[in-house]
């Protein structure tokens, strides 16, 4: 009995991806523990978001992919209301306006996006698939510019960036014209002094910093420096767990939350770096497995998206920290501490099983 | 229904083998950059970050030394370091309730808003709040426990004598180094040096641990001075006293062990609390009786007649013919204020004629004049270490016109100061042995250099016994018990190159006459009213002797009684 019901549990679960995640969330605890200062609120609460998120990970697993197609454009337009409501009315707290508050709580409405975005594309890909044309790709373009323009506006550029990704990785596997992808790109580099022009101060001084962050070692420079100091420092094998002086005395900023990883690297050195990268390799090259056995045009979009933006995750938070990439706030996936970007991320992963699992029901 | 249509759909559109490799590749490049990135820092570059690392928390942290004591010569204490702690604070850091912030506030004695000035200076890693707190004060600020305000251990001096050694003592800074009087003078033995230790410090500056103590803070050496303290006081006292009284500018004295040239206590009116931070000005901070030189008058007559008396070229009662106290050399004209026709050269002390001294001077080659002035130690400084001592003046005699020879003999025309005189009357009361002085205590009994030969010193000395008898011209500075050897001086002070009406009135002597235990040195500035060395000094120099003979227990040399005051008028003079 209590076997059929935990068979029924899983069933929509795929059990490799679980492994890898369990061990990343499991990973994110730990290091947490480190780097809250030996907080146990810290890592119950984040032991809480996990949870959270797993659940609605388990929901949508268990969702049929046809529902996921369904809410597609309701999700894409609330999603568009609710970040115009933000520009409008939004809470503004560190310069930006990104929260809205709508009586009972606070939302983020760009969150929703991370989610929204891809899978609205996705959703109009898969409704002309069969007359694709330029023109199509032209609009799903801009189902991608109008919520990034508005994030990034608010301005909130790790979100922008990510979601950007998200999108333009719809595009590509959509079968995006190489030509109009090299014409783009130009066109990008041409404009960029245009775009530099439009980045807010503090964005522009991020992207100075990258190249040469102790020119202002105090001020803006300070995060980068200090994670490189942290990563640096971690050398070959780590300091030891609960051993790193950057974190534990306080040097390293944001050390729960998008510069985790320094923390995690000056403990774990270059070994412990070997480690994560693999582990996040391998829930890539899962992702990538299930995308190439999606059945469907939108299930491929879709699963090939939510892998790269994994992927894109990963990279880019690694790379700020490391001082490859400029500081933008994007956490480390299934690490950082924080609710509401582990549960996009257990969403995505959520339909990633989906589309794992229910296509045999489907197909049979 | 879209969904289904999309399943038989399925396979039209597949994705081209180049994209899916182009993406690889590109996923693969990414992975690439991270690990080498990875390894460059971990690997290759980590010795620079890992020092850079230990740079942020790894401190060198200066530890405070512990200045030394300077003492009287029984061990008393003249001036003392205590423990203190400043209150300093991390702007950056600090995370305070309004509450907290006016707490703090009435802790440091200063308004919140000045406080918040300070809090909000975020430039800045380190802010002094408030320096030199007492520890229990700081306690309380420490019990407030507010983020980013932390104690640091420093030392305050104090000085337990306030203003009676103001001048002596000097004062030290708000870093507890010398700034002035024996306080600089003796900085290298006093100052301790500040110890290091290397501890580990999170961001906001907290010590968190101690790693290893680099090098001891090294305590500086303890100092015992010459100085007496009760002699100090009862000087400080007298002197005080005499300067309110006679409404003078300043008053100056000077004890000395006739014995060993110790200096066994120096002050000045006006002084100073130097345990106050705020300096008065500097003519108040001024130690008159080392850094002021002055034209010392008759009290130089005693070196003049030493001399004369060495030379052999007159006896104590060898006659001068003083001319009824007019006397006109290069068409200036010397005068006494009391006029005698003739005085033997034991009178011209006691009557401090002016006419007398400059003929017996006169019968000097100045080379031979200036060697004993110069023997007698004026014209250069006392060797006292005293920052900012003026050595006086003594000019070359080879330019001396014999105007000038003349005047030097009754003190004008040469400057000393008060230290200097009284050191100078060594040679007096040690058989013609000039003693070094000094402001430490001297352990051995120094070595002196004999300027006159012992029947001259002896001869002079009686002199000088008859200056404070009746006759004399300072009956005033006799000591009931006591014979007492002593000059007057009053000199006309100088102001732009004139002589004017205005005096310094002095009195140097030693006591007990028979065998001189201590030399006492008075000097009054511009004393209101009566102005004569006798009448403004000699009195007090007659307190302060009789009493620190008591103080020391000096056996008496004369019969209790023998003050006698003269029935007339006392004797004046003129320098």
């Amino acid at each position: 009995m209590i076997r059929r019901l935990w068979k029924r549990f899983i069933q929509y679960l795929d059990p490799v991806l679980m492994a890898a995640l369990g061990l990343l969330v499991l990973t994110s605890l730990l290091v947490l523990y480190s780097a809250s200062d030996g907080s146990w609120a810290r890592v119950l609460s984040q032991a809480l978001n996990i949870l959270v998120a797993f659940g609605a990970m388990w929901l949508v697993a268990n969702m049929p992919l046809h529902y996921l197609l369904r809410s597609a454009v309701p999700m894409y337009v609330l999603g568009m209301i609710l970040l115009v409501a933000v520009a409008l009315f939004g809470d503004i707290s560190h310069g930006a306006r990104r929260w809205l508050n709508i009586g009972v709580a606070t939302v983020q409405p760009s969150e929703l996006m991370k989610i929204a975005v891809p899978l609205m594309m996705a959703w109009y890909f898969e409704k002309h698939e069969a007359t694709l044309m330029l023109k199509n790709y032209f609009i799903a373009t801009l189902l991608l510019l109008l919520p990034v323009g508005l994030i990034a506006r608010q301005p909130d550029l790790g979100t922008a960036v990510l979601i950007g990704a998200s999108g333009f990785y719809v595009l590509f596997l959509a079968g995006l014209s190489w030509r109009v992808m090299l014409a783009t790109f130009v066109a990008g580099v041409a404009s960029a002094p245009v775009l530099w022009s439009m980045l807010h101060d503090y964005q522009r001084h991020r992207i100075q910093m990258l190249f040469d962050p102790t020119q202002d070692a105090l001020g803006k420079g300070y995060h980068t420096i200090q994670g490189m100091i942290a990563v640096g420092s971690g050398g070959l094998l780590g300091k030891g767990y609960l051993n790193g002086t950057q974190t534990h005395l306080d040097f390293l900023p944001e050390r729960t939350t998008d510069f985790i990883f320094a923390v995690y690297s000056e403990e774990f050195g270059l070994i412990g770096n070997l480690i994560l990268l693999g582990l996040y390799l391998f829930v890539i090259g899962r992702g990538f497995v299930i995308t190439a056995n999606a059945s469907t045009y939108f299930t491929r979009l879709m699963a090939g998206s939510i892998t790269l933006t994994f992927f894109t995750y990963a990279f880019v938070n690694m790379g700020m920290v490391s001082g490859i990439l400029p500081v933008v706030g994007v956490p480390l996936p299934l690490i950082s501490y924080g609710g509401t970007s582990m549960l996009t991320l257990a969403l995505g992963f959520g339909m990633l099983m989906s589309i794992h699992t229910h296509k045999q029901l489907v197909k049979t | 229904m879209n969904y289904a249509s999309s399943i038989q759909a399925t396979g039209l559109v597949a994705l081209p083998p180049w994209r899916s490799r182009l993406l690889f590749a590109l996923l693969l490049l990414g992975l690439c950059g991270l690990l080498v990135r990875a390894v460059y820092l971990q690997g290759i570059h980590n010795d620079f970050l890992q020092q850079q690392g230990d740079a942020r928390y790894g401190r060198v942290v200066d530890i405070s030394a512990h200045r030394g004591m300077i003492a009287d010569r029984y061990g008393d204490p003249l001036a003392i370091s205590t423990p203190v702690e400043s209150v300093w604070a991390s702007p950056q850091d600090v995370d305070a309730t309004p509450q907290q912030v006016k707490q703090l506030a009435q802790l440091l004695d200063m308004s919140p808003g000045e406080l918040k000035g300070r809090l909000s200076e975020s430039s800045r890693d380190f802010v002094y709040l408030k320096r030199q707190m007492p520890p229990e004060q700081a306690e309380k600020v420490v019990s407030l426990e507010i983020p980013g305000v932390s104690l640091r251990r420093e030392y305050r001096r104090y000085y337990p004598d306030g203003d009676v050694a103001a001048h002596l003592l000097g004062f030290t800074n708000i870093d507890d180094n010398g700034q002035e009087g024996l306080e600089l003078a003796l900085q290298g033995q006093l100052g301790g040096k500040a110890g290091s230790q290397r501890v580990i410090k999170d961001r906001r500056g907290h010590i968190v641990e101690d790693v290893a103590s680099i090098r001891a803070p090294k305590p500086g050496s303890d100092v015992q001075l010459s100085i007496d303290n009760r002699l100090q006081y009862l000087a400080y006292r007298e002197i005080k006293q005499a300067v309110e009284q006679h409404h003078a500018k300043s008053g100056s004295i000077v004890v000395l062990d006739a014995k060993t040239g110790e200096v066994l206590a120096l002050c000045n009116w006006p002084s100073y609390n130097p345990n106050n931070r705020s300096k008065p000005s500097l003519g108040v901070l001024r130690n008159r009786a080392l850094t002021d030189q002055f034209e010392p008058g008759s009290t130089m007559k005693p070196f003049t007649v030493a001399a004369v008396l060495e030379a052999g070229k007159v006896t104590p009662d060898t006659v001068i013919n003083t001319e009824n106290g007019v006397l006109t050399i290069d068409g200036r004209t010397i005068h006494d204020s009391h006029k005698e026709a003739r005085l033997t050269v034991a009178q011209v002390i006691q009557k401090s004629s002016n006419v007398g001294a400059s003929k017996m001077a006169l019968s000097l080659q100045p080379e031979a004049f200036w060697r004993n002035l110069h023997d007698d130690g004026f014209g250069e400084s006392t060797g006292s270490g005293f920052p900012g001592e003026a050595p006086g003046k003594l000019r070359d005699y080879r330019n001396w016109r014999p105007i000038e020879q003349a005047t030097m003999s009754y003190g004008n025309g040469i400057s000393v100061n008060l230290l200097q005189l009284a050191r100078a009357y060594t040679v007096f009361a040690n058989d013609g042995e000039l003693l070094p002085v000094s402001l430490l205590k001297e352990d051995v009994q120094p070595v002196g250099k004999q300027v006159y030969s012992a029947k001259t010193a002896r001869e002079v000395r009686d002199m000088l016994e008859l200056v404070v008898q009746p006759g004399g011209t300072a009956p005033q500075a006799q000591i009931n018990g006591y014979r007492v050897a002593g000059k007057t001086g009053t000199a006309h002070k100088l102001e732009n190159g004139r002589y004017v009406n205005h005096y310094i009135a002095s009195f140097i002597g030693m006591a007990p006459a028979s065998n001189p235990r201590l030399i006492v040195a008075v000097k009054v500035d511009d004393p209101s009213g009566a102005y004569y060395g006798g009448e403004v000094a000699g009195p007090v120099f007659s307190k302060v002797m009789g009493s620190a003979l008591h103080v020391l227990n000096v056996p008496n040399d004369a019969p209790l009684g023998n003050v006698m005051m003269p029935s007339g008028d006392i004797v004046r003079e003129d320098t």
